[in-house]
Formats: structure tokens, sequence, C-alpha cells
């Protein structure tokens, strides 16, 4: 008897024979998965040199949708700007305001911590509430902020919060910023609570002097995977705004004030079908995604150094 | 006195805080807080206001004289349209019921392999998962609506449905959870004469209890809005959600009945959530990526 040597692909073989429990376990998930996230954003990717009108054959173009997109479309270069303006407004802002709030509420007993939690969570899993602030910024005086800027003197006449562009994407922002303590703040409360107490105590000897360094030393090293899982979130959320601007300030907003990526995504998609141009702009918010996640988790990593 | 103070407001004497920053940080939550849920309360107030209070000049915040009147207009309305409410609310239901259900199922049986073992193809398909949480749904709408027509499930629940069975967050909640089953655990199952699919079943699921429960809060809110998208256009198949905006449409005449629509769309979720708090907490914690 010899034995024969075990070649790469035997072994593969072999390991695939091992784990074939595994694959079946995995195969329904993972087929939805690839046939309605994967495959569709290969083929968008794909889509993105084509121009496509669904009525025609797909015709090959090349990068002519990116060059139309950067070069010949002023309404995309607004939305750009808006997106990134809500990527650098809202994304921070929701993220820190997602810790500095668990932080406080972690401090709490544990039953106003609860009630916290709630008041805190709650807008953003509400559904279609948001409307109400279609009432408190409504353009007559019945709205809110007029009546109350009024009773106060402030103003003599109503304002059209939602129809005048110096306003819209001012206020489009703070009821994204309402809306936005999600996922990751319950990720961020649930991690403050199982930091080990006897780490600090432990820094305590080591010279620990204050709330702060304590903070940086012990508190945010140790909930890191959910700082990272936080990042994901809040970042896939700020560069994903448009319903919120769709029910405030309307499809398309007064001269695209409020006119985000994904507005015009729809606009180009859903209503001209231009499906190549589409699938362009979604790309650019995919490498635009990526990026920004790449470059925070390398911020994040560097935190207690 | 102020650590009596500190007892009323629930806050543990902490070294090094004085009580003025824990006053101010009270005073900071209290101002966030309010602008949290004051829009909340006041939907909660509308739906309870009689047709007059509505309207009244000066808004008022509170109600004087509430209602249910709001409620009973709705049922009447919904009752006379061309397809009957509890049409809607079936759609909803199933929809809603079937999407979490099968996701928590799907998402758990395809976690199990990847938070407990290493084989061929695992990291590339986890690393595939976590990408896909950075982009968002609108950058595969297009596609997707083609996948859709060419499977003919246009104007069908199932395109609602199957997507949601598979969303990533859910497979990479419920692997964090998953990895703090102890191997032990699983390895007497397995001396025991129990395979995968038994050792998934009756051990792994009943041990991950609280994260169906997260998975369940975080999709059950979504599938419970969907207004069917670009994919149903058939008013029989049409969700409660989608029944309700139409309503709401119908302008200041229906402004009673809107705000109890919005009422009814909010309370569910947020009920669920107050039920399934401590569980969804207990698998938050152990969510984050791994380095």
């Amino acid at each position: 008897m010899h034995t024969r040597p075990a070649g790469r692909w035997s072994l593969l073989k072999r390991d695939l024979y091992l784990s074939r429990h595994y694959y079946v376990l995995m195969a329904p998930f993972m087929l939805i998965f690839f046939m309605f996230t994967v495959i569709p954003v290969g083929i968008s990717l794909g889509l993105s040199f084509f121009h496509f009108n669904m009525l025609e054959l797909p015709r090959f173009i090349g990068w002519q949708n990116y060059s139309r997109l950067f070069l010949g479309d002023d309404v995309f270069l607004i939305a750009l700007k808006n997106t990134l303006l809500f990527a650098v407004i809202t994304g921070p802002v929701s993220y820190i305001a997602c810790f500095l709030f668990a932080w406080i509420i972690n401090e709490l007993s544990p039953k106003i911590r609860a009630v916290m939690t709630l008041v805190f969570y709650a807008p953003s899993i509400s559904g279609n509430v948001f409307f109400i602030w279609l009432i408190i910024f409504s353009g007559d005086s019945y709205g809110y902020m007029n009546g109350f800027l009024m009773r106060l003197g402030v103003i003599l006449e109503p304002i059209q919060w939602l129809a005048d562009e110096r306003y819209v994407l001012a206020i489009v922002i703070i009821v994204q910023l309402w809306l936005s303590l999600g996922t990751s703040f319950l990720a961020f409360i649930a991690g403050l609570q199982t930091i080990d107490r006897s780490l600090v105590e432990a820094g305590t000897v080591d010279g620990i002097k204050n709330r702060w360094q304590e903070l940086w030393y012990i508190t945010l090293p140790s909930m890191r995977p959910q700082l990272m899982f936080g990042a994901v979130m809040q970042i896939t959320a700020s560069f994903a705004v448009a319903e919120i601007s769709i029910a405030l300030a309307g499809f398309p907003s007064v001269n695209y004030a409020a006119h985000t990526v994904v507005t015009h995504l729809m606009d180009f998609g859903t209503i001209r079908f231009e499906m190549g141009y589409a699938s362009a702009i979604a790309t650019v918010l995919f490498a635009l995604m990526l990026g920004t996640n790449v470059l925070t988790q390398k911020m994040l990593r560097k935190i207690g150094e | 006195m102020t650590s009596k103070v500190r007892a009323v407001f629930g806050m543990p004497k902490r070294l090094n805080r004085s009580f003025t920053v824990s006053l101010m940080l009270f005073a900071l939550l209290a101002v966030f807080g309010s602008f949290m849920v004051l829009p909340l309360i006041y939907a909660v107030n509308n739906a309870f206001k009689p047709l007059d209070e509505l309207f009244i000049f000066p808004p008022r915040f509170w109600v004087n004289n509430p209602t249910t009147e709001n409620f009973a207009d709705l049922i009447n309305l919904m009752g006379n349209s061309w397809v009957p409410l509890s049409r809607y609310i079936a759609n909803t239901l199933l929809i809603t019921i079937l999407g979490t259900a099968g996701h928590i199922l799907l998402a758990s049986a395809a976690a199990y392999p990847l938070a407990k073992y290493r084989f061929p193809g695992s990291k590339v398909l986890f690393t595939i998962v976590i990408l896909s949480l950075m982009f968002s749904p609108h950058v595969t709408a297009i596609p997707n609506y083609m996948v859709m027509s060419w499977l003919g499930w246009i104007n069908s629940h199932a395109s609602i449905i199957v997507p949601s069975l598979a969303f990533s967050l859910g497979l990479f909640l419920m692997k964090q959870f998953m990895e703090q089953i102890p191997d032990a655990l699983l390895e007497a199952a397995k001396i025991d004469g129990a395979n995968e699919y038994r050792i998934f079943w009756s051990i792994v699921m009943p041990n991950v209890k609280p994260a169906w429960l997260t998975l369940m809060i975080l999709q059950f809110p979504a599938l419970w809005g969907t207004d069917g998208g670009s994919f149903i256009y058939s008013e029989n198949l049409k969700t409660l959600h989608y029944a309700l905006s139409q309503i709401v449409q119908g302008g200041i005449a229906r402004a009673g009945v809107g705000a109890a629509v919005a009422l009814l769309l909010m309370i569910v979720p947020i009920t669920l959530f107050i039920i399934s708090q401590s569980s969804v907490m207990q698998t938050m914690a152990t969510s984050g990526m791994k380095e």
C-alpha cells in the first residue's frame, strides 16, 4: 500500500466534502442574498457602461455615463454637494449623539435607562410619523414654527419653510437627525453595559485621573466593535437620505435645494427609465459609501492610542 | 443633600463628577429627550383631537376634549372602500410574519456555520456580507426590478417577502451572537451522535432566543411600514401602509382620520420594542465587527 501525496485540489475536495452540511445550512440565505443583493450590485456596475432604457437592447457606451454625470449634469453636482453635506453633518453628528446619549443614559438607574432608551430610539422605528414635521414647518400661520415665531414677534409674515431653498435643506437635516438614533444607538448602550468594571478600577491604579481619560483609554477601546458597527450603519444612512427629503421638500424639491444622489437616482431610474445612467449614479454612491467606510474604520482603529 | 437628588434622578455616585456636572448632563438629556419625544406625543394627541381642535388657531399641543371619533371615521371610511380594510391588514400581516419568521430562520441557519467553523469560502462569504452592509438598498433597486420581472414576481407578495429573508444585518448580528455559544456544548452534542442539522435546531437555536427578538425588532418595522414599493400594483395586494397613506392624501377633510392612521402605524413597532427591549440589548452587546 502506498500513500498518495495529498495534492492541493484533493485537500480542497476533502474539505468541501467535510463541510457539505455547512453549505446546505447556508444555501437558502446565500441563494437569496446573491440573487437580490450581490448580483444586482454586479448588474448595476455593469449597466453603468451601457445605454439602456428598458425598451431597446443595452448598447455599450464606455465611460460616457460617467463623463455626462460629472461634466454635463449640473443637477447631479447639486445632489452630490447636498449628499456630501448630509454625510459631513448628519453622519458625525448623529454618530456622536448616539454615543453621547448612550454614555449619559448608561449611568442612570435601570428603570430610567429603559425609558430614556425608548425615548431616543422610538423616532427611528415609528414609521412615517415624520409627517408631523410637515405640520411643524407648515408654510401658513397654522404651522407651529410660524405660529411660535410670530407670537414672539421675530417674524411678521409666515415663512414658506419647505418651499424656500434657504431653509429646506436645514430642515431635512434636522428631521434626519431626529430619525437617526437607531440601531447603532442600541449597540452603543449595550456595549457600554458590557464594559468590565474591574478594568476601570485597574485603570485608576494605573494613573487614570479623570473621566475623559477613562473614556479615551478604557471605555472607547472596550467598545470598539460596537463603534465600528455603528459607524457603518450611520454612514450608510447619511449617504442614503431620500425618503425624508421627498416627504418634506417634495420631488423634485424647490430649485433642487434638497436633491440628493438617491433622489437623482430615482429620477433617472424610475421616472425617465435611463437605466444605464441611473446605474452610473448608483455606482458613484456605492464608491462614496465604501470609501468613507474604509476611511472611518481606519480612524476608529486609532482610538485609545 | 446632593446624594439625595442623585438618588431621585437615579444616578449612582461616581468618582470625579461634581453635582453640577451631573445636573448639566441631566438637563442636556432632558432637552434632547424632549426634542425626540415631543413630536411623537403630539402625534398621539392629534389622533384624539376632535375636528375643531385640529384646526384651532393658534395651534394647540395638548388635546382638550379627547374623542375617539377619528378612529370611528377611519373604520367607516375603510368599510366603504372598494377593497375592504381586512384585505390590507391580511396582506400586511402575511408579508410581515412570513418575512420576519423566514428571515430569522434563514439568517440563523447561515450564521451558525460562519460563527462556529472555518471551511472553504467562509471568509469570503462573510466579507461579502459585511461589504453589503455598506451600501444602501437604492443601489440595487433597478437591477432588483429587472430580476423580479425576469422571475415573474412583479405584482406578487413574493417580491417583498423573498428579498427580505436575506437581510445581511440579520446574518451579521446572529453570527456575532452565536460565537458566544460554548464549543463544549456543540462537541457534547456531537459525541451524543447529533448531526449538524440537529445541533443547529435543538442546541443552537434555543440558545439564541434573545437574538431572534433583535432580528424581529429590526425586520418587523421595515415590513410593517412597507408600501409594496415599485413591485405591487394590484389593489388587492396592497399593504395597510399604502392604503393608509392614500387616506392621508385626502387632505384637510381627512386630517382627523390621518392623525388616527399615524398613531396606528407608529404604535405597533414601538410596543414591540418595549416588550423585547431587554433581550435586544443583550444581543446588541455582542454586536460589532471583529478585527
